[in-house]
C-alpha cells in the first residue's frame, strides 16, 4: 500500500477512537513537554552565565603578569629547580609589551590601569574604584545596553559610571548623564637624583642602576558622566577591584597615578623604565586565547583567562543538561508505554478489520506499516502540542522568576532558551520513541492469522 | 477471464490442513484433491464442520495446508511467502463472506475502493473502478451509504462489488446467502451466475444448500469430516 493511502486509513482509524487517541496524544505531548523545559531551562541558564560572562568582555582576553606577581596571586608554585635559580623573574616592561603584541592574533595589548580614589560629584565626596578602558573594549558587549554613548575619543575627559556607584551618586541615574565630577587623585612626579639619598649596596646582585625618588602631587580631574553600563565591564584580574569609574585608558595613562607597586620599582632602581603591574592582552577570537595563552606562558610570565573558569563551568552545565534531559526523557517514556497501550487495545478492537484487509490483499507488511503511520502521527502531533506546551513552560518560569526579581529590585532575565534544533530535536525524538513503541502492537498485528482474525466477533 | 494451459483456473493435489486442538488433532482437510476448470462455477457442499470452510481458505491462501499442493494458474500457493500470497488474494482471488464484512466506518464507495489502495491502483483510475463495479451489482445510487444504512442484500452486493473490483480471475464465496433471507438469497445467486456467464469469471462457492448448489453451480464437490465424498455436476447431485 502506497504511504499515501496508509496515511489516509491511518488517519480514519484514529479518528474514529478520537478520545483515547487524543488522551495519549496529549500524553506524548506531556513527555515532550516536560523535555523541552527541561532542556530550554538547562540551555536558558548556561547562556545566561555565557552572556554575562562574555559581557564583562573577558572571554577574549588574556591577562598577563609576572611569575611573581602570579604567586603572589595564588598561582601554581615554582618548580623546586626554579626556586633555587638566582635568575630574576623576568620583567613586564615596554619590551615585553611590544613582544606581547607580536603574538599571532593579539589584537591589542594594554596596561591594567585600575586606582582606588576620590570623587567628588555636587560638592560631595565618594570613595570609589577608577579604571581605565581600552577602546577596543566597545566591541566585546559589555557595553551593547549601556544608557547613554561610549567615550567619543581615547583623550576625552568624559566617564562611565558602573551601575553601583551611579545609584552611590544619584537615585535617578539616568540624570546623571551629562553632569561633571571630579576626579581627585595623587599623580607621582620624578624626583631630580640629587634629591635622593643613594641605597647602601649590600651585594653583587646590588648592582642596578641607581634608585630615583617620586613625590606625590594631589590633582584634580574634571570628568563629563556620558553613559551609565548596568554590567562589569571592568571586573579586573580575578575580580580584584572592580572598577565603578570607567574612563579612557589613555586618560587614566595619563595621570601618572602612583601604583602600589611604584615603592618595590623604586627599591629596585627601576624608575626610569616603567613596569607594568599586568598587562591586558585581548585576542582576535576567544578560540585563539589558549594558544596565545600558552605562547606567552612560554615567555616566562604568568596567565590568567576566563578560559579556564569557564571549561569548569561547561562541564557543570554538560552534566547538569544530562540530567535535566535524564529527567524530561521519563516522562516520555511513561508517554510511550501509553502509545504500546492504545495501540494494543487498538488490535484487539479491530481483530476483524485486520483480517478483512488480509483477506482482500493487505500484506504483513502493509498492516504493520499501518500500525506504525498510526503511531508516528500520534508521535508527530504530540512533538508539536509538546514544543508548545515546553514553550509556555518555559515563558511561566521565566514571568515568574522575573515577577520575584522584580520585587528583590534585580534586572529581569531569560532563563529558559528555545532554539531551533531544540524543537526538531524534541519532534524528532517524539516521532522515534513513538515509532518504537508502535513496533511491538504493529508486529503483533501484522502475525494475526487472517482466518482466526474473521471469526473474531 | 484467464484460463491456464490445462484449462484449470485452480486445483489442489491431495492438499490436508491439521489443527492442533489441544491434545487432539483436527483433520481440518484430509487428503482432498480437486480440479477446478476456468469459467466453472462450483460449489462445495456440506454439513457443519466439514471442512468446505477451510478449504476455500486455503485457495484464497488466507490460510496454508499441512500437506499437499493448491495451484492457482498453476502456480503453488503453498510454496509463496505471505507477501506473494497477499498479491494472490489481492489480484488473482474476489471473496465474498456469509457475514458481509464490509467496514462498517466507512462508506459503500470506500469499502469497495479498498482493495484498490491495497493493490497499489492509480487513484485516477480508482474512480471509474469503483463505479464499474457498484454498476454491476446496481448499487450506484448508494455510494455514499455506510453498511448500516443498507439492507442485507445490498450488503452482500457491495462485498460483491468489492471483490470484484480488482478485476480476479477466482471469486470464492462462503455461505453467500447464509444470512439473507430465500428471495434476496436468491437474487445473489442470480448475481452470482451473471457474473459467472458474463465475464467467464471461476466461481468457487461454499454453501449447506443442496437446492440452490444444484440449480446455480456447474458441478457440486461434496464434503464430509474433511474429506472428499462426491464430486458431479449438479443435475446428478440433485
Amino acid at each position: 500500500m502506497k504511504l499515501r493511502d496508509l496515511t489516509e486509513l491511518a488517519a480514519r482509524n484514529l479518528r474514529e477512537a478520537v478520545l483515547r487517541n487524543s488522551l495519549t496524544t496529549l500524553g506524548i505531548a506531556v513527555g515532550v513537554a516536560s523535555l523541552v523545559a527541561m532542556l530550554s531551562l538547562g540551555v536558558g541558564l548556561q547562556e545566561l552565565a555565557s552572556t554575562r560572562l562574555s559581557r564583562s568582555g573577558l572571554f577574549d582576553a588574556v591577562f598577563v603578569t609576572t611569575q611573581s606577581n602570579m604567586r603572589a596571586f595564588g598561582g601554581p608554585p615554582r618548580p623546586l629547580a626554579e626556586r633555587a635559580s638566582t635568575q630574576p623573574a623576568r620583567k613586564l616592561d615596554d619590551d615585553a609589551r611590544q613582544q606581547l603584541a607580536q603574538i599571532k592574533n593579539v589584537v591589542e595589548v594594554y596596561p591594567e590601569v585600575r586606582f582606588p580614589t576620590e570623587v567628588q560629584f555636587e560638592g560631595k565626596p565618594y570613595m570609589t574604584t577608577v579604571a581605565g578602558i581600552a577602546a577596543s573594549a566597545r566591541a566585546d558587549g559589555a557595553f551593547d545596553e549601556m544608557k547613554g554613548a561610549f567615550f567619543s575619543g581615547p583623550e576625552a575627559n568624559e566617564a562611565i559610571l558602573q551601575i553601583e556607584l551611579a545609584r552611590d551618586l544619584s537615585k535617578q541615574t539616568d540624570s546623571l548623564i551629562g553632569k561633571d565630577l571630579v576626579l581627585r587623585y595623587a599623580e607621582k612626579q620624578a624626583l631630580p637624583p640629587d634629591d635622593v639619598t643613594p641605597v647602601p649596596k649590600h651585594s653583587a646582585a646590588d648592582d642596578a642602576p641607581a634608585s630615583g625618588g617620586f613625590s606625590l602631587v594631589p590633582r584634580e580631574l574634571k570628568l563629563r558622566i556620558i553613559g551609565v553600563v548596568e554590567t562589569e565591564p571592568a571586573t579586573g584580574f580575578g575580580g580584584f577591584g572592580r572598577g565603578r569609574l570607567l574612563i579612557p585608558l589613555q586618560i587614566a595613562q595619563n595621570l601618572r597615578i602612583a601604583q602600589p607597586t611604584d615603592m618595590r620599582e623604586m627599591l629596585r632602581g627601576n624608575t626610569g623604565k616603567p613596569t607594568y603591574e599586568t598587562l591586558t592582552v585581548r585576542v582576535r577570537s576567544p578560540k585563539a586565547v589558549e594558544a596565545v595563552e600558552d605562547t606567552i606562558k612560554q615567555m616566562g610570565f604568568g596567565t590568567f583567562s576566563i578560559l579556564d573558569a569557564t571549561k569548569n563551568m561547561m562541564l557543570f552545565f554538560t552534566v547538569f543538561d544530562s540530567l535535566l534531559l535524564i529527567f524530561g526523557s521519563l516522562a516520555l517514556t511513561v508517554a510511550s508505554l501509553g502509545i504500546v497501550n492504545t495501540l494494543v487495545m487498538a488490535i484487539l478492537e479491530r481483530r476483524r478489520e485486520i483480517g478483512i484487509l488480509k483477506a482482500l490483499g493487505a500484506a504483513d507488511r502493509d498492516v504493520r506499516r499501518l500500525f506504525f503511520v498510526e503511531a508516528g502521527a500520534m508521535g508527530l502531533l504530540g512533538g508539536v502540542l509538546g514544543v508548545a506546551m515546553g514553550w509556555l513552560i518555559g515563558r511561566a518560569l521565566t514571568i515568574g522568576t522575573n515577577a520575584y526579581l522584580k520585587r528583590q529590585e534585580l534586572p529581569a532575565i531569560d532563563i529558559s532558551s528555545i532554539h531551533w534544533w531544540m524543537v526538531a530535536l524534541a519532534i524528532g525524538v517524539s516521532f522515534f520513541v513513538s515509532l518504537a513503541a508502535g513496533m511491538y502492537p504493529a508486529s503483533r498485528a501484522a502475525r494475526l492469522n487472517p482466518v482466526e482474525a474473521l471469526r473474531y466477533e | 477471464m484467464t484460463g491456464t494451459s490445462n484449462g484449470f483456473a485452480v486445483r489442489t493435489e491431495r492438499v490436508s490442513r491439521q489443527y492442533a486442538m489441544g491434545q487432539a488433532l483436527v483433520h481440518a482437510v484430509d487428503d482432498v484433491s480437486i480440479a477446478v476448470r476456468a469459467g466453472e462455477f462450483v460449489a462445495l457442499l456440506g454439513s457443519s464442520g466439514s471442512g468446505k470452510s477451510t478449504l476455500l481458505n486455503l485457495l484464497a491462501g488466507l490460510d496454508r495446508p499441512t500437506s499437499g499442493a493448491i495451484y492457482a494458474h498453476e502456480q503453488n500457493l503453498a510454496g509463496m511467502t505471505s507477501q506473494e500470497l497477499a498479491h494472490h488474494r489481492s489480484h488473482t482471488v474476489g471473496m465474498v463472506f456469509q457475514a458481509f464484512n464490509l467496514l462498517p466506518r466507512m462508506t459503500l464507495e470506500e469499502n469497495v475502493e479498498l482493495p484498490l489502495r491495497l493493490a497499489e491502483v492509480d487513484r485516477a483510475e480508482r474512480p471509474a473502478r469503483v463505479r464499474e463495479a457498484v454498476e454491476r451489482v446496481s448499487l450506484a445510487a448508494r455510494l455514499s451509504h455506510r453498511p448500516s444504512e443498507l439492507s442485507g442484500g445490498e450488503q452482500q452486493r457491495a462485498a460483491l462489488a468489492r471483490a470484484l473490483v480488482n478485476r480476479p480471475t477466482i471469486l470464492l464465496a462462503d455461505e453467500p446467502t447464509g444470512n439473507l433471507d430465500s428471495v434476496t438469497g436468491d437474487a445473489i445467486m442470480h448475481l452470482l451466475q451473471e457474473i459467472n456467464r458474463n465475464l467467464q469469471m471461476t466461481i468457487v462457492m461454499v454453501t449447506h444448500d443442496k437446492v440452490r448448489a444444484a440449480r446455480y453451480a456447474h458441478r457440486i464437490i461434496t464434503m464430509r469430516d474433511g474429506k472428499l465424498v462426491t464430486e458431479g455436476v449438479s443435475d446428478e447431485i440433485a
